[in-house]
């Protein structure tokens, strides 16, 4: 197989089976996604803090919980690269291990929205009617609730802490997620393609799932990037009202909330968990942004 | 084969197809021609299993069938789509189109199953990995016909099968239609507007106008312009009117 996993064998116009027809359009999508500079600036960023978030335990020089009190709110130095922080905690170990949490947040809600919104959308789109007035209904009511309030309540009915935290964003965010899956799949289902799939017999089940999502999916994959940094901020605000990560465990929002009032003296105190998220959003557009392209097969 | 008696389909207040009755026996083809509006394609999509909302009584192989059909319903019908740019699904390969039918239906040998499909409608083996956007108008349709036969049906529905299409390629398609049908002892139920192709696939004609089949005559006899309505003399002299002009 070595001889066979070459360039040419992926990149064949006449392919000679669905695996290597099925690597070959994954190749060109790499390839795609590679010749545009934005969204490989988007991949290196997001790879590089996924990675040194897992990494954590063997990068970080200090224990990211250890207080020093005499040496609170340092400046970046040879022994605290990013200073220290308001109870002299090292904030480069904190960054590396706020990423786990943060980082682990942001994922966690966007594959339990994700797929909620995608099928209510769906479903509702596809069917219409009553089905489709009712989950509208039941959308309409979680859209019209204040994002953080709802949050809260559903924090405060179980317990705060980070799991908590991602259960309640996702009960609040999917909304937006449904009406667009929603909206696609409305201009999707009359047509003579999915006509066609109903002559084949198949279930409707089987037409949503295989047929109808899939094109939902391109636009959701870019409003979920563009929401990135507004689930990495509720989270942050949660953190902030004591609901979200309980201290001492590092989280980037959390971070910056609790230090804010130090902007105008140690400004680096605040700032350097504002430019993680920071950087993890942009890089997130990034690579939504290229993904989009990437995933139409006709831009191709 | 197909027994359709006293069909009646309406949208809202709109009563589109008022009462068309007519039968096709096996191995047989009936066109249905009539102007935009006439109702013609909505009697063809009450007959797929589409459009559910129709009263009457239609009956294939002896057996009635209700608005609500069931799997081994659309195995024996199939139909192909007036517009092969929207009939084949965006995002998928030719390949993945072809093997949907055989998986819902549960076929297997589906890697020989689609060669022969492709091979059957004279498609080189190599648009197989394509998407539909890759091909032409005309290799879109004969997709959407391979498509439509890879599962074996008995009955195909034809709904203006090559009005999208240019001159030259309606015609290796509607002949490629007619060769299938010669092979595989099929049933055609074609809609056209177009009275030259209708007569050139099928022995029987009916006229449809305002949602009522008026006419129903063989084609030799519309050929010869042995018309009894007068609105099957009109369409007649229309397209012999068209034919005419260089």
């Amino acid at each position: 197989m070595s001889t066979a996993f070459s360039l040419q064998w992926l990149l064949t116009e006449t392919p000679e089976s669905r695996s290597q027809a099925a690597w070959g359009r994954r190749y060109r999508a790499w390839l795609a996604l590679r010749s545009n500079p934005l969204a490989m600036i988007g991949l290196v960023i997001i790879v590089t803090f996924v990675v040194l978030s897992l990494a954590a335990p063997w990068l970080a020089t200090h224990n990211p919980g250890a207080q020093d009190l005499a040496n609170r709110l340092a400046r970046p130095s040879a022994a605290h690269w990013f200073g220290t922080d308001e109870l002299g905690r090292d904030l480069y170990s904190r960054i590396l291990y706020g990423g786990r949490v943060t980082l682990g947040m942001v994922i966690a809600v966007v594959v339990l929205v994700a797929p909620l919104g995608l099928a209510i959308g769906c479903i509702a789109g596809y069917f219409g009617g009553v089905v489709d007035r009712v989950l509208m209904r039941v959308t309409d009511v979680f859209l019209a609730f204040p994002r953080l309030i709802l949050a809260l309540a559903f924090v405060a009915a179980l317990k705060p802490g980070v799991e908590s935290a991602v259960l309640a964003i996702a009960l609040t965010a999917w909304p937006p997620y449904a009406r667009l899956a929603r909206a696609e799949t409305m201009t999707v289902r009359n047509s003579d393609f999915i006509a066609a799939c109903r002559l084949t017999g198949a279930p409707s089940g089987r037409i949503i799932l295989r047929h109808v999502a899939p094109l939902c999916v391109p636009s959701l994959v870019v409003r979920i990037t563009l929401d990135m940094s507004s689930i990495i901020i509720t989270a942050a605000s949660l953190g902030f009202l004591g609901m979200g990560a309980q201290p001492p465990s590092p989280e980037w929002g959390a971070m910056i909330a609790t230090t804010k009032r130090f902007i105008f003296e140690q400004w680096w105190v605040p700032t350097i968990p504002g430019i993680a998220i920071f950087l993890a959003s942009l890089a997130f557009n990034f690579l939504g942004d290229g993904l989009r392209d990437v995933l139409d097969p006709k831009q191709r | 084969m197909i027994d359709v008696d006293q069909l009646r389909v309406r949208f809202g207040d709109n009563e589109v197809v008022k009462g068309v009755s007519f039968q096709v026996p096996a191995g047989d083809s009936f066109g249905i021609v009539g102007e935009s509006g006439s109702g013609k394609s909505t009697v063809l999509r009450a007959l797929s299993g589409l459009n559910n909302a129709w009263t009457g009584h239609i009956a294939i192989n002896g057996e009635a069938v209700g608005p609500r059909r069931d799997r081994a319903f659309f195995r024996k019908v199939q139909m192909v789509f007036q517009d092969p740019y929207g009939s084949l699904h965006p995002r998928q390969t030719i390949d993945r189109i072809l093997s949907e039918p055989l998986l819902v239906h549960g076929i297997g040998e589906i890697e020989r199953r689609i060669e022969r499909a492709l091979a059957e409608v004279a498609l080189p083996a190599a648009v197989r990995f394509r998407y539909p956007h890759q091909l032409s108008g005309g290799q879109r349709q004969r997709v959407a016909i391979a498509r439509a036969l890879i599962a074996e049906p008995e009955v195909l529905l034809l709904d203006e099968p090559t009005s999208a299409l240019d001159v030259s390629v309606q015609a290796e398609i509607l002949n490629l239609l007619a060769d299938l049908r010669e092979q595989r002892k099929l049933t055609y139920i074609l809609v056209s507007h177009n009275l030259a192709v209708v007569a050139h696939l099928c022995p029987r004609v009916g006229v449809m106008i305002g949602g009522q089949m008026v006419e129903q005559l063989s084609a030799d006899d519309l050929r010869g312009g042995h018309t009894r309505h007068p609105h099957t003399a009109e369409l007649r002299s229309l397209s012999v009117g068209l034919e005419e002009v260089p």
